[in-house]
């Protein structure tokens, strides 16, 4: 057994693991923290994306006791005071998911890729997101969603007024 | 259809942003593995590394050893447990249906093929556990290829069925061999429609917890079928029906992956039943491969009779279809839910379909989106492009003089359907000027004549299917045990909110936001204030479940009739109330008025509380506002589209780029433009995949080389182009709302848009057809193999 120490969406957790366990069955089984999803056994399909420390990863290709020391945002941390992120409210009024079991890796990989890049352009949008895959969507939706999104985290770091209320009668 | 135009539009046609969307997006989901429940314990199968062997010996009891094992079972151990899983379709008169039990116990038929299992108390455990049972086969050959498997000197997948011929089917229509006769051009093709794995990208999972005292089971199941699910469960092991709840939780995808009653939906409810404790199975992607049905795999023999002037005449079409290893519940039957379709949209005078199911030592198949009719339209369309390119006709003219015209609807066709409605010349017109194909045209001559290496190509694909499953007595003549009808129940609460209760559970549809749309306008209650309700045995006891581009057209038919029966129930109420004739009271938009004294009314939610408190009913009126109906279709849903390819084809490399693709189509009146729009770019993806990225590849013993998410290409977001969207309404005559189906639309439409681009691009240099997908490397064969059957052919 491995003693860690992680935050995840602002918690601290201390637990002993086995050195073997995924940070994803971390994430499930231990902190029931399932709106993270597991979608592959090879690290090709993206739908288990958490931010470690802010950057995407995958957490099925991370060990729980690689995690020590880290903060993880999972989809479940990602709204702030009852607000949807931008990324979130843009994949909701771009229609940018459908059975939504890919939606939480591709926000968070979204996420990241406008951190990393605040005004991609679509091919840009395409390439950054080539390690999520989606079956229901075709990317056509998510691609304009991260494009939404962008636009309006730009405008709300140049003082503007971005969408990014959550809609009411909805709590996120 | 003036009614359904003239209707005020509150809801119906708007993009209502989604009802589902919140949890989805914040993780809040209630995905079938997300269930923990108190003294869980984890089931994990062991598969059969090998594709034939009989099984000489398991012994499971090193397993049973294993730290926090709890139990480990055999086939043979659990076999009076269970019987064979179902077949729902019996397509012909001699179609074999061997016995498929949930675990295998005298042979294993394919790779994956469940034989033993462990049960333990986490999933790491159950999983380490595996290795411990051991197991001996004695290795047989196996049966791989379907030419082979019919010789009589092949291996039997199944002893008692010779030749390993599953069913024939045989269907004529005219006399296809005297359109030989007379000045005619024959042109026959193979084609091969490869096998497909579905990739919902919700793995299966199965929860199941019993209560022994009384005998019921609960299970959740990612499925698109928790009905189906529920009267097989029943049937397989003998549990009262009443005592069995099907729960599809959130569900991630499904694509006809998730339209099965498999292994594991009885596996695990028994062991749950026998342990006293709930337990889970979630499968491995990987495990999914080889343990979820796969789809398409045919080879399509096509021949087609055309006069010199461009006229078709016959067609007839041989189907060789492999089912792999069992028949899952509607393997044998979907090569002919395409049995109508072959003709497409055009007037030929003599039809005939042949089919045949083989028996391989492959993960059986069964529907994977579109089902059926995928294959088919890829066989037309590929081969009118073909032909028109034998006859030096541009491809749509060719279509345009062979295609039924707007005004010839309604048109039987030579294979006996009835289509009701459509604009074929509306939807190619507005997809020819989007794509900008004459400009195109010139592009590609252009390109040819300096012999460029990247070489373009259009491809065309004027499609129509038969969805909206289906008519009950058509299913019962065809063979299926089922119907095809579909309930709703709607029920107005005292607060005035409305739930509308049905029997399809939706994967990714939007039947939440639909619904309610629907609902809304007929019952003048806001769409915020209605919610839907599915996927509960318990809580939408009645349905047939979601397959077939059936929900809008078949249940939403039967929520429309619930609620004008709703509507109908409260005009009495309101004409009692406000001392009218039930005949004088208008409805209009929540509100029923007196005739001629409009300030005389109450709303729906007033009459709602007031048939709640049920203080004052009209004589024979019983309290509470609801209603429901079952809707029963009497034909199929009908819509068509024309889509258009536009590919980049490198000569010297063989890669493929699509440049644009452009999607016309016709789905009658839409509810939410924003989900048929989704539907149809999800659609068209999955088929761009078939076209270029997808194949479930076998060696020779039978092992799935395709075996994991790295050797099999799921497109990501690079891999595929921006799509180019429009639509033509032509409203359905054959049900109120005047809509047709769309969940299929663009699989069934663009694998022969996409491949006919292609081969367009490189036909100049001798190509004339291109095995599915087309990698790079078939490309560049294909045209390697062209120049050196033409010599001095240049790009």
């Amino acid at each position: 057994m491995v003693q860690i120490s992680v935050m995840v969406d602002g918690v601290r957790h201390e637990d002993d693991v086995e050195p073997r366990l995924l940070l994803v069955h971390y994430l499930r089984d231990r902190l029931g923290k399932t709106g993270t999803p597991i979608g592959c056994d090879t690290s090709n399909c993206g739908t288990c994306t958490v931010l470690l420390d802010g950057s995407s990863v995958k957490s099925c290709t991370v060990l729980a006791a690689q995690a020590d020391g880290a903060a993880i945002t999972t989809i479940q941390g990602l709204s702030t005071d009852g607000q949807w992120h931008p990324v979130q409210q843009a994949f909701h009024e771009c229609h940018a998911l459908q059975c939504g079991y890919c939606t939480p890796g591709m926000i968070l990989a979204s996420v990241d890729l406008l951190s990393r890049n605040p005004d991609p352009s679509d091919e840009q949008i395409r390439e950054g997101l080539e390690g999520n895959l989606c079956r229901c969507t075709g990317y056509h939706n998510i691609v304009e969603a991260v494009r939404t999104a962008g636009t309006a985290m730009r405008a709300r770091s140049d003082g503007g007024s971005a969408t990014t209320g959550v809609p009411e009668g909805v709590s996120a | 259809m003036t009614e359904v135009a003239d209707r005020p539009a509150a809801a119906v046609g708007q993009p209502m942003l989604r009802k589902e969307d919140a949890r989805l997006l914040t993780g809040q989901t209630t995905w079938t593995d997300n269930i923990q429940l108190p003294g869980m314990l984890y089931c994990a199968i062991l598969r059969s590394p090998l594709a034939h062997a009989r099984i000489t010996r398991i012994d499971v009891s090193a397993a049973k050893e294993r730290p926090g094992v709890v139990a480990a079972f055999s086939g043979a151990d659990l076999a009076d447990s269970w019987s064979t899983l179902p077949t729902a379709w019996t397509v012909s008169a001699d179609m074999k249906s061997p016995p498929h039990l949930p675990l295998a116990t005298d042979k294993a038929r394919h790779a994956g093929d469940g034989v033993a299992l462990v049960v333990a108390t986490d999933r790491y455990a159950a999983a380490d556990a595996l290795d411990a049972i051991e197991v001996d086969y004695d290795p047989l050959l196996a049966v791989v290829d379907m030419t082979a498997a019919q010789q009589d000197s092949s291996t039997l997948v199944h002893d008692d069925v010779p030749n390993n011929r599953c069913f024939t089917y045989r269907e004529d229509w005219g006399d296809h061999e005297a359109t030989k006769q007379g000045d005619v051009l024959t042109i026959s093709r193979r084609f091969i429609n490869q096998r497909l794995i579905p990739n919902a990208m919700e793995p299966r999972s199965v929860v199941a917890t019993a209560t022994p005292a009384t005998g019921e089971v609960t299970v959740w199941s990612a499925t698109q079928v928790p009905h189906f699910v529920r009267v097989f469960l029943s049937l397989n092991t003998g549990w009262p029906e009443q005592k069995i709840r099907i729960i599809a939780p959130d569900v991630g995808g499904g694509f006809g992956s998730k339209l099965d009653v498999y292994a594991e939906d009885v596996i695990i409810p028994v062991l749950a039943h026998k342990l006293g404790r709930p337990v889970k199975w979630t499968e491995s992607r990987s495990e999914g491969y080889l343990a979820t049905i796969h789809g398409r795999d045919l080879i399509q023999d096509v021949e087609m009779t055309v006069t010199r002037d461009g006229v078709v005449r016959g067609l007839k079409v041989d189907l060789t279809v492999n089912m792999g290893a069992y028949l899952q519940l509607l393997t044998p039957s979907i090569p002919l839910l395409g049995r109508y379709m072959y003709p497409g949209i055009y007037k030929f005078v003599a039809h005939t379909l042949t089919c045949q199911g083989i028996f391989t030592n492959k993960t059986p198949t069964d529907a994977y989106r579109g089902a059926g009719r995928p294959e088919a339209t890829f066989v037309i369309e590929r081969i009118m492009d073909e032909a028109a390119a034998e006859l030096g006709m541009d491809p749509i003219e060719f279509r345009r003089r062979n295609w039924i015209t707007k005004s010839e609807f309604p048109y039987t066709t030579i294979a006996g359907l009835e289509y009701d409605s459509g604009d074929y010349e509306a939807a190619t017109e507005r997809a020819l000027a989007l794509l900008e194909y004459d400009k195109l045209r010139t592009e590609q001559a252009e390109r040819r004549q300096r012999g460029d290496t990247v070489q373009i190509g259009i491809g065309t694909s004027t499609y129509t299917e038969m969805c909206g499953l289906a008519p009950s007595r058509w299913l019962g003549e065809t063979g299926y045990v089922a119907g095809g009808w579909e309930a709703a129940a709607i029920r107005v609460l005292p607060t005035g909110r409305a739930e509308v209760v049905v029997g399809t559970s939706p994967h990714g549809q939007s039947h939440a936001t639909t619904f309610a749309q629907l609902a809304s306008d007929e019952l003048g209650i806001p769409f915020d204030d209605i919610d839907v309700i599915y996927g509960d045995t318990q809580a939408a006891p009645i349905g047939l479940d979601t397959y077939g581009s059936r929900s809008l057209a078949v249940c939403g038919v039967a929520i429309q009739k619930a609620a004008q029966r709703v509507v109908e129930k409260a005009r009495q109420l309101a004409a009692h109330l406000l001392e009218a004739d039930p005949g004088d009271v208008e409805f209009d938009a929540g509100a029923f008025r007196v005739r001629g004294a409009p300030e005389s009314q109450k709303s729906i939610q007033e009459l709602a509380f007031a048939a709640f408190s049920a203080h004052s009913m009209p004589e024979g009126v019983e309290p509470i506002l609801s209603a429901d109906a079952v809707h029963d279709p009497d034909v199929f849903s009908i819509p068509h589209g024309t889509h258009l390819c536009a590919a980049e084809v490198d000569t010297e490399t063989g890669a493929v780029r699509l440049r644009s693709y452009v999607a016309v189509d016709d789905v009658g009146v839409v509810v939410n433009p924003d989900i048929v729009d989704g539907q149809v770019h999800g659609g068209v993806a999955q088929g761009v995949a078939q076209a270029l990225y997808e194949e479930a590849v076998y060696d020779d013993d039978g092992n799935l080389v395709s075996g994991t998410m790295v050797d099999y290409l799921v497109p990501a977001a690079p891999d595929l182009p921006p799509w180019t969207l429009d639509r033509t309404i032509t409203p359905s005559t054959t049900n109120s709302l005047g809509v047709k189906g769309v969940g299929e639309t663009g699989t069934i439409a663009s694998t022969p848009a996409v491949v006919n681009a292609v081969i367009d691009a490189v036909r100049h240099l001798g190509v004339t057809d291109i095995r599915m997908p087309c990698s790079p490397e078939r490309v560049w064969r294909a045209i390697k193999d062209a120049r050196g059957a033409t010599p001095g052919g240049a790009a």
